[in-house]
């Protein structure tokens, strides 16, 4: 009987932990993959407008992002409120757009050259002058594929 | 002297704590979701060579002033209306070559959805956010005329479509089939919104 007796009652085996390392690789490949790296941060406010007949766009590296809107309260001061442009890091003023274009379109690979796409990120408090300038400009480098990135939303409550 | 059996075991414990650290790292960094937007065409900056005259009644004018106000055809519209006034002007086929159009065939207004164009024009203080309400219900005028037509030849919606086809996961076997019935669908209504260059007053 003391066989028996020698287990004591209540006492857990203990859990076994050597798969936590597999577990743990396997969440992290998972975001490994998914992972795109956030490569400017924004200077000015971006809140989009809302519309319902969306297209996503797919393929990140074929895209080219400008930022328009009222630059952020830290930098409000020093370059007014006023909406401005933003391209990769530092704000620039329209006639930049052009040359900024042809600069991101050369990074590019070859094949990827004709099938870019420019992705419009205006806040909704924008005023159409400067989107115009900026169409002009588009226009002037040949990059006639744009898309005005927006949230899927009912349009309606733009306009509030 | 002591037994050597191979290399002795590398101790393993601390391999969690590094891929945890690198987990926490790009799950902080990870950003999933993707962009999505009105898609457009620029108009070239070289005329198209020959000046086609394109009558009046083929023309769907939209003005939209630094108030937001919407001037339709000469008339100030309210935009909850524009989507329909714009299905009606696309529709409308007056010389009867469009078959499967469900307009009045008003003869004030487009002969076919081929030759109808939506002209849209917009003050250089318009508001962002009105102009893609205008956008959106001018697309959406479009896409409301394709996916009925792509609803009653294929029994499914236009926009879904299109979506499948552009997905570059779909299996090519079922893009090679959407291609050709995007692009018929595309051709019954074909989309031609012309933006003139903004006004200055």
């Amino acid at each position: 009987m003391a066989k028996f007796a020698k287990k004591k009652d209540g006492d857990l085996p203990a859990v076994s932990t050597a798969s936590l390392p597999d577990i743990v690789f396997m969440l992290l490949f998972f975001f490994m993959t998914v992972t795109t790296m956030k490569d400017s941060s924004l200077l000015v406010e971006n809140t989009l407008p809302n519309a319902t007949e969306i297209k996503k766009l797919e393929k990140k590296d074929r895209v080219i992002y400008i930022y328009v809107g009222k630059p952020t309260q830290e930098y409000a001061k020093v370059f007014g409120t006023e909406p401005k442009i933003q391209l990769n890091d530092k704000f620039a003023s329209v006639e930049e757009v052009g040359s900024y274009i042809l600069a991101e379109r050369a990074k590019k690979p070859q094949e990827l050259q004709n099938v870019l796409t420019t992705a419009l990120k205006v806040d909704k408090n924008a005023n159409m002058g400067l989107i115009a300038d900026i169409k002009q400009q588009l226009r002037e480098v040949n990059a006639l594929k744009v898309n005005y990135t927006t949230y899927e939303g009912n349009a309606f409550n733009n306009l509030q | 002297m002591a037994r050597r059996n191979g290399a002795p075991e590398v101790n393993a414990g601390s391999m969690a704590d590094i891929a945890f650290l690198l987990l926490i790292f790009f799950l902080v960094t990870t950003t999933i979701e993707t962009d999505a937007g009105l898609d457009r065409m620029l108009p070239p900056m070289e005329p198209p060579e020959d000046n086609v005259i394109i009558k009046q009644k083929n023309i769907f004018t939209v003005n939209i002033n630094k108030n937001g106000q919407l001037l339709v055809e000469d008339e100030l519209m309210n935009l909850q209306d524009l989507r329909e006034a714009a299905k009606a002007f696309l529709e409308n086929g007056a010389d009867g070559s469009c078959t499967y159009c469900k307009g009045r065939g008003d003869l004030n207004s487009s002969d076919n959805p081929d030759k109808a164009i939506i002209s849209l024009k917009n003050d250089r203080e318009t508001k962002y956010s009105t102009y893609i309400t205008v956008q959106n219900e001018l697309v959406g005028a479009y896409n409301d005329l394709r996916d009925r037509e792509a609803e009653r030849l294929y029994g499914q919606k236009f926009t879904k479509m299109e979506a499948e086809y552009l997905n570059p996961e779909t299996p090519s076997s079922v893009r090679d089939d959407l291609k050709d019935k995007v692009k018929r669908v595309q051709e019954m209504f074909p989309q031609k919104l012309s933006e003139a260059e903004t006004s200055t007053n």
